[in-house]
C-alpha cells in the first residue's frame, strides 16, 4: 500500500524572481503512513497552511514532488482522494445541512437517493441527524464545523486535510470537537493532516507532531506521541504534559532572539 | 402605511392650495413657490373625478380605461426591457467574473454607456432596428423601446451580479477546487446562488430604470399607445383641462410601484431560506 502522503524536497517561493520574493517552504520531506494522525504546528508564517495546500494541489510547488496515495497531487485531486476542512466551516447558506453534505457527492455524480442516504449516515456519525433539514446559520459554530467535517468525509476519502478547523471555536467546544474527531477517525480509519497552532491540540490528537520553524518554513522536529486511548483524563496525564513540553521546546529551539508569540501558549 | 402617506400627500397638496399664493411666489427673490391656482394645481377630487369622465368630448372611453391600457402597453415594454437587461447584464457579469482581465477592460465602457443621452440613442436604435428583416421577422417599434429600456436596466444588474459572483471567499473557491469542480459547475453550485442576495437590490434599480427607459423611449421614438405618449398629449391640453395630465402622471407612478411590487415578490420567494442579515 502506497503512502497517503509522500513529500520529497518540496520548496515553495512566492513571487519568485521578483524583489518581494518570499520563501515559504524550504526543502520539506515528509512521509505519512496510512491511518496516521499528523499535526502540523508552528507560528504564523511558517508555511504550514501552504504545505497543506500543496498536498491538496490547490497550489503548485516551486521544486520537489508531492504524491498522494501513490499518484501525483494533481491526479489525486481529480480523483477526489482527499477531503478538506477549513477554519471557517464555509457551509453554503442556500443549502440545508444535508444538502451541504451532499455537495461533493453531487460533484462526483452520485444519484439522489445515494446522496441522501450517505448524508444521513454522515449526520449520524457527527450526531446531528435531527438537524438534517435545518439551515446552516441556525446551527452553532461547533455544529457547523461538524457539518463541514461530515461534508469532507461524505465521499469516504482516505485522506483528510484540515486547516485550523477548530481555530474559531471556544475552548470547551474545541476540546469536545477534538474528542469527536478522534472518535470519527477511529470509525473511518482516515489518515489526517491537521494544521493548528495550539500545542495541546496538536499533542492530544496526533500520532506525530510535525514542528515547523518559520522564514523559510522548515521541519524543525518530528515528535512521536503515543497516548493510547484518549479521553478527557488524558489532558491531565503526565505523558501528555511531557509531550506538550517537548513540542514547546522544539518550537522555542529555533528562535532565541524573539520570544514566542504568547497566543501559542494561550491555546 | 402607504395609504396613510398617500392621504397625507393629498392633504398637504390641498393645504398648499388654500394658503399658497395663487400666482406663485418668491423666496429671497427666486421664484420657488409654485402657483396654487386650479390651472397649475388642480384639486385632488378634480383629478380623481377626471378618471371617470370620457377622454375626449363626445368619446365613449373613460380616461381611466385609456390610462390603464396605456399602462399595460408600457408595462409590457418595461418588462421586455428588464428581461433583456437581466440577460445581458448577467451574461456580462459571468464573462467578467470568468476572465478578470476583461472586467478592467469592460467596466469603463459600461460606465460610458450610461452617460450617453437616451434621446440621442433612440433614433439610432429605431433606424438600426428598421433595417432588420430576418425571414418572416420584422422589427417592431415597441422593440426599439424595449431595447432602450434594457440599455438603462442592464447596468445596475451587471455591476450587482459581478459583485455577487465574486463574493464567495477564497476558502469556498478552494473547496470547489478540492472537488476538482469545473468553472461551470462552481458557477452553478457556488457563484450564482451566492450572487442572489446581491441581485435583488440590482433588480430593484434595474426595474426602475426599465420603467423610466420605456417611458422616455416612447417619447423619443414617437411610439403611440403607452403612458409616456399620454403624458405628452395631455400636457398639451393642460391649459383647458389641467387635471387630465395628472391622471397619466399618477399612472406612470403606479407603473413604477407595480414593477417594484413584482421585484418584492421575487425577493420574498428567494429570501425565504436565507439568513435575515446579509453580512456583506
Amino acid at each position: 500500500m502506497s503512502a497517503p502522503v509522500d513529500i520529497v524536497g518540496i520548496s515553495k517561493v512566492f513571487n519568485a524572481g521578483r524583489s518581494n520574493a518570499v520563501t515559504a517552504l524550504d526543502d520539506i520531506n515528509l512521509n505519512v503512513a496510512p491511518g496516521q494522525f499528523v499535526s502540523l504546528i508552528g507560528p504564523s508564517g511558517c508555511g504550514k497552511s501552504t504545505l497543506l495546500r500543496l498536498i491538496g494541489n490547490l497550489t503548485e510547488p516551486t521544486a520537489g514532488s508531492v504524491s498522494v496515495n501513490g499518484k501525483s497531487a494533481a491526479h489525486a485531486r481529480l480523483d477526489g482522494d482527499y477531503g478538506m476542512a477549513f477554519q471557517q466551516a464555509g457551509l453554503f447558506d442556500w443549502r440545508t445541512v444535508s444538502r451541504n453534505i451532499e455537495l461533493p457527492l453531487e460533484m462526483k455524480g452520485f444519484d439522489k437517493a445515494a446522496r441522501r442516504a450517505r448524508a444521513m449516515d454522515m449526520l449520524d456519525l457527527v450526531k446531528l441527524r435531527e438537524f438534517a433539514d435545518h439551515r446552516p446559520w441556525e446551527l452553532s459554530g461547533g455544529m457547523q464545523q461538524r457539518v463541514a467535517i461530515a461534508r469532507a468525509l461524505s465521499f469516504e476519502p482516505k485522506l483528510l486535510l484540515m486547516d485550523e478547523p477548530f481555530g474559531a471555536l471556544d475552548e470547551m467546544t474545541r476540546e469536545h470537537m477534538q474528542s469527536e474527531l478522534l472518535r470519527i477517525c477511529a470509525t473511518t480509519g482516515t489518515t489526517v493532516l491537521f494544521v493548528t497552532h495550539s500545542i495541546p491540540e496538536a499533542v492530544f490528537l496526533a500520532n506525530q507532531v510535525v514542528v515547523m520553524s518559520p522564514r523559510p518554513g522548515k521541519i524543525a522536529k518530528i515528535v512521536n506521541v503515543d497516548l493510547g486511548q484518549r479521553n478527557d483524563d488524558t489532558r491531565e496525564d503526565a505523558e501528555f504534559f511531557k509531550k506538550v513540553t517537548e513540542v514547546r521546546e522544539a518550537l522555542r529551539g529555533y528562535d532565541h532572539v524573539e520570544p514566542m508569540p504568547t497566543r501559542l501558549d494561550d491555546r | 402605511m402607504f395609504i396613510a402617506s398617500l392621504a397625507l400627500l393629498a392633504v398637504v397638496w390641498e393645504l398648499y392650495k388654500t394658503v399658497g399664493p395663487a400666482g406663485g411666489g418668491k423666496i429671497l427673490g427666486a421664484r420657488l413657490l409654485p402657483k396654487a391656482e386650479n390651472r397649475s394645481m388642480p384639486h385632488v377630487w378634480d383629478m380623481l373625478q377626471r378618471y371617470t369622465r370620457a377622454e375626449r368630448r363626445g368619446g365613449t372611453r373613460t380616461i381611466f380605461m385609456v390610462v390603464l391600457s396605456g399602462l399595460w402597453f408600457t408595462l409590457r415594454i418595461a418588462l421586455a426591457g428588464l428581461v433583456l437587461g437581466v440577460t445581458v447584464g448577467l451574461g456580462l457579469a459571468v464573462v467578467m467574473a470568468r476572465f478578470r482581465l476583461l472586467e478592467r477592460a469592460l467596466v469603463p465602457w459600461l460606465v460610458i454607456s450610461q452617460t450617453v443621452p437616451l434621446i440621442a440613442l433612440a433614433p439610432l436604435v429605431v433606424s438600426w432596428g428598421g433595417r432588420l428583416h430576418v425571414g418572416g421577422f420584422t422589427w417592431q417599434k415597441w422593440m426599439s423601446a424595449a431595447v432602450i429600456a434594457a440599455f438603462l436596466a442592464f447596468f445596475p444588474i451587471s455591476i450587482g451580479a459581478l459583485r455577487g459572483l465574486t463574493s464567495p471567499p477564497a476558502s469556498a473557491v478552494e473547496l470547489m477546487d478540492s472537488y476538482a469542480a469545473s468553472w461551470g459547475s462552481s458557477l452553478m453550485k457556488m457563484r450564482l446562488p451566492a450572487a442572489v442576495p446581491y441581485l435583488i437590490p440590482s433588480l430593484k434599480l434595474g426595474a426602475n430604470a426599465a420603467v423610466v427607459g420605456a417611458i422616455v423611449a416612447e417619447l423619443s421614438t414617437g411610439l403611440k399607445g403607452g403612458v409616456g405618449r399620454l403624458i405628452l398629449e395631455y400636457m398639451r391640453e393642460s391649459t383647458g383641462d389641467p387635471a387630465k395630465v395628472f391622471t397619466a402622471v399618477f399612472g406612470a407612478a403606479a407603473l413604477g410601484l407595480t414593477m417594484a411590487g413584482f421585484i418584492a415578490l421575487i425577493d420574498i420567494g428567494v429570501s425565504r431560506n436565507r439568513p435575515k442579515e446579509l453580512a456583506a
